[in-house]
């Protein structure tokens, strides 16, 4: 009998984050792709000292409403209370919103530490993780500080610069439709981050807005297998 | 004070770069609005990093759908023939040369062509996003941005002083004055905003412009 991947709840599902354990959290950065009821329940949680790694920083509730009039919460929680120690990112905050997010405060005032990643450097490194890689060469970052302490190598004439995998304890994500044995199917923009990182953690949590039985999903349109996830949980929406 | 063109106007003008069939990304800001101003009778198929290949316009308020934006978190509209995928493949897509243009925001340029448009001194929380990507591997980098500061200094300058994005790549800058090319000896002033002179455009330019036999007015 396959194990049992079904949770009746966000906080169920990740009771077992630990203090000082890193975490990957899918989506893109505002509100479409993001695990919200997930990372509500770390929030709830109060796993400490984590790592986060995610494209976007978040925003916070309050800017939250510039981008979606209702407003929503995101990562920002995380950071405004005080369960982050290190985010490895993108975008931790957005040039184009006032400087009041809560990770670009809680960094301007030195409680956490952030690694800038450029964005596909950043897909990449998960994927490499995810794909048992030691890391790639990229031209991405070159002649700027991104290739500050990397390896550098000349391949066909052309300046590369080495960049080293990323993985996970647990990866937070979001799908659209999950079957009982956890292969996923996602919806529009919602896809993102979400399937490298679903590949990259240890232990792979993921909150659906539809939960169905094997055979419901066309077997031609599963993106991410069921091999990578460990935990199902569905959320209304 | 002299009038200056308007940001509509300036990705009005990059827009109609885009040539029919060709694959473009859209940066943060003023690029965005690009999606609403395809010159008439071209086929563009936009690309955004967060995963989607031919979506159409910026949605309205009725239309908005979450679940369907651009990666300036906007939502926009879906066309027949509109794909999706994952971030890995879509840098995949953008690294790999299969971007005809991108379209980026800026905060300065220098001389040779190198792009500055991420980082600020006063807000080093803030990141690169998918710029550096995009600015390495798409085909061609056109700049959209205001051609000075606030404080009236120049945007165009001999030497990035903020952190740069991409070196020598940026091929075509458009601003709220001028259409300026970047090419192997320089820079070259191509068109001009209507009621300015080629000395006031270069009084707010730092490097030496050189001056298109053929410098026109810019027109839409």
């Amino acid at each position: 009998m396959a194990v049992q991947k079904v949770y009746s709840s966000p906080d169920d599902a990740l009771a077992d984050i630990f203090d000082g354990a890193t975490v990957m959290i899918g989506g893109f950065g505002s509100f479409g792709g993001l695990p919200i009821n997930l990372i509500t329940a770390l929030s709830r949680q109060g796993a400490k000292n984590l790592t986060i790694i995610a494209n976007a920083g978040g925003v916070g509730f309050e800017l939250s409403k510039r981008i979606k009039p209702e407003g929503y919460q995101d990562i920002g929680i995380l950071f405004e209370k005080g369960q982050v120690k290190k985010f490895i990112g993108s975008m931790p905050a957005l040039g184009g919103m006032p400087p009041t997010a809560p990770i670009e405060k809680a960094y301007n005032k030195g409680k956490i530490a952030i690694e800038m990643v450029p964005q596909g450097t950043l897909a990449e490194r998960i994927r490499a993780g995810a794909g048992g890689l030691g890391g790639f060469y990229t031209p991405v970052g070159v002649g700027t500080i991104v290739e500050a302490g990397k390896e550098k190598k000349l391949i066909n004439g052309k300046e590369y610069i080495l960049e080293l995998p990323l993985v996970a304890d647990f990866a937070l994500i979001k799908a659209h439709k999950a079957d009982t044995l956890g292969n996923l199917v996602y919806r529009g923009t919602a896809r993102c981050f979400n399937p490298v990182m679903a590949m990259a953690a240890r232990v792979t949590i993921v909150e659906v807005d539809k939960l169905v039985p094997p055979g419901e999903l066309d077997p031609e349109a599963v993106v991410t297998p069921h091999v990578y996830v460990d935990r199902v949980v569905e959320v209304t929406k | 004070m002299k009038m200056r063109l308007d940001e509509q106007v300036v990705a009005l003008r990059a827009a109609r770069e885009f040539e029919d069939g060709s694959v473009v990304n859209l940066g943060y800001g003023m690029p965005a609005l690009c999606a609403n101003l395809i010159p008439e009778g071209r086929t563009i198929f936009f690309q955004s990093e967060n995963g989607i290949l031919g979506y159409g316009s910026l949605a309205t308020d009725e239309e908005k759908d979450y679940e369907l934006i651009n990666a300036s978190d906007q939502p926009v509209t879906p066309l027949a023939g509109m794909c999706f995928f994952d971030s890995a493949a879509s840098f995949d897509m953008i690294r790999g040369g299969h971007i005809d243009i991108v379209v980026l925001g800026a905060y300065q340029v220098s001389a040779k062509g190198d792009l500055a448009n991420w980082g600020r001194p006063d807000r080093p929380a803030t990141g690169m996003g998918g710029g550096m990507d995009l600015a390495t591997g798409a085909k061609k980098v056109i700049v959209t941005m205001l051609h000075t500061t606030k404080e009236g200094k120049p945007r165009i300058v001999k030497e990035c002083t903020y952190p740069i994005t991409a070196r020598q790549c940026v091929a075509l800058i458009v601003t709220d004055l001028a259409v300026i090319e970047v090419s192997k000896q320089g820079l070259v002033l191509k068109e001009i905003a209507p009621g300015w002179t080629v000395e006031e455009v270069q009084a707010l330019t730092e490097p030496r412009l050189a001056v298109a036999a053929d410098l026109k007015e810019i027109t839409l």
